[in-house]
């Protein structure tokens, strides 16, 4: 096998024309590094959760309330994506917990390579939970693993209740779906929970979905019971990862005082 | 327009190519699934600008698609389906796992060689032997 290109079979072709077959992910640079920040969030037992929607979905007021909320049970720090200014990151500052920006300049995502930057700046041997806070857009996120354990999508009741069918990429990449400012469906009337949860389940997706409000505290429990559940899921998962490298390594030793 | 990155992406993986057998690329095919989140058209768009001075330039790209397939949990069905509508054709079964129609891969490249032919047999060999 070539070794820069990883092509499973040597050039074939005339002499003047080489064919190589390579069967590759376009973005396998971009998923390399985005295993390596999970790698790293996993041997810091860290749990990492991706936040994508579009923009004004609520997605910083969300981090706030449950900031708020969780801050004594788990240490909590975010990672702020958006195109410019740092005015996330200061709100998320401003509840006592760490947060790095990230200025994409005019960049519509967040790919691996700048979240692991990120990481240079993070302490994560004292976290229990990184929310990364994609820049808002329902398209370009969903293309690029950053290294989360879980993706949640946001989904707030005046975008409209066949967003699902319209963006089915990043949909169908939800772990968890919220339907956020739900309070203010009764306002609209014509905001449907029940037909963006069809919708969802349309793209083959078993995630749940939650209506939601940050603000007046709509079914807060059911996200804080949801998110227990997965940084319990992946802690164990994690623990187990970490026994099995610790006796391959007291192998390794054993193997080489021998 | 996140085309452009997935573009520059490829372009370092053909530059990678090009070095290891020392050649420049002539014709690359890519499989582009609706489900990837990748617009074909806009790819086709990005890729000569992505391309500019390096080995892939003026390279043609060949973009094939695959159908949207599915497999049915329930009645085992193995059915066509669309990008927003994942359900089983055959029983209407929400519960289903994509066959085809998410991939994003780089198939192959075609490359030029443009040494005279006593290099090529050296270049072609495995250099980490």
């Amino acid at each position: 096998m070539c070794e820069a290109c990883g092509c499973s079979a040597h050039p074939v072709g005339a002499k003047d024309r080489v064919t190589v077959e390579v069967l590759g992910r376009l973005l396998d640079a971009n998923d390399r590094t985005a295993a390596d920040n999970r790698a790293h969030f996993d041997d810091h037992r860290v749990v990492a959760f991706n936040l994508m929607s579009s923009p004004g979905a609520g997605k910083t007021a969300l981090l706030e309330a449950t900031i708020d909320a969780l801050k004594d049970e788990f240490r909590i720090a975010v990672i702020e994506g958006d195109l410019e200014t740092d005015n996330d990151a200061r709100r998320i500052r401003a509840r006592g917990v760490p947060a790095i920006q990230i200025t994409t300049g005019s960049a519509c995502h967040l790919d691996a390579g700048m979240v692991h930057e990120a990481l240079h700046d993070l302490p994560l041997a004292g976290l229990d939970i990184v929310f990364i806070e994609n820049v808002g857009n329902l398209v370009c996120p969903a293309s690029f693993d950053l290294g989360q354990h879980r993706n949640v999508v946001l989904l707030s009741a005046t975008e409209g209740d066949d967003k699902p069918a319209k963006y089915p990429v990043i949909f169908r990449a939800a772990d968890l779906v919220l339907l956020s400012k739900i309070e203010l469906a009764d306002l609209l009337g014509d905001f449907d929970a029940g037909r963006a949860e069809r919708a969802v389940r349309a793209l083959a997706s078993a995630a749940p979905v939650i209506p939601l409000s940050a603000r007046k505290a709509v079914n807060f429990d059911l996200w804080q019971a949801w998110l227990r559940g997965e940084v319990a899921a992946i802690r164990a998962a994690q623990s187990t990862a970490h026994r099995a490298h610790e006796a391959h390594h007291d192998h390794h030793h054993r193997t080489a005082m021998a | 327009m996140h085309e452009l990155s997935i573009c520059r992406a490829l372009v370092a993986r053909l530059e990678a190519i090009a070095r290891e057998h020392a050649a420049r690329v002539s014709e690359v095919h890519v499989s582009i699934g609706p489900l990837s989140g990748v617009e074909a058209r806009l790819l086709r768009d990005a890729f000569p600008l992505a391309c500019a001075g390096t080995a892939a330039e003026g390279a043609a790209l060949k973009i094939e698609t695959a159908p949207v397939r599915v497999r049915c949990r329930v009645c085992g069905a193995e059915t066509v389906a669309t990008p927003n509508r994942l359900l089983c054709a055959a029983c209407g079964e929400w519960r289903t796992d994509l066959l085809s129609g998410d991939e994003m891969l780089l198939r192959r490249a075609i490359l030029a060689i443009d040494d005279d032919p006593p290099m090529r047999e050296n270049v072609r060999e495995p250099s980490h032997v």
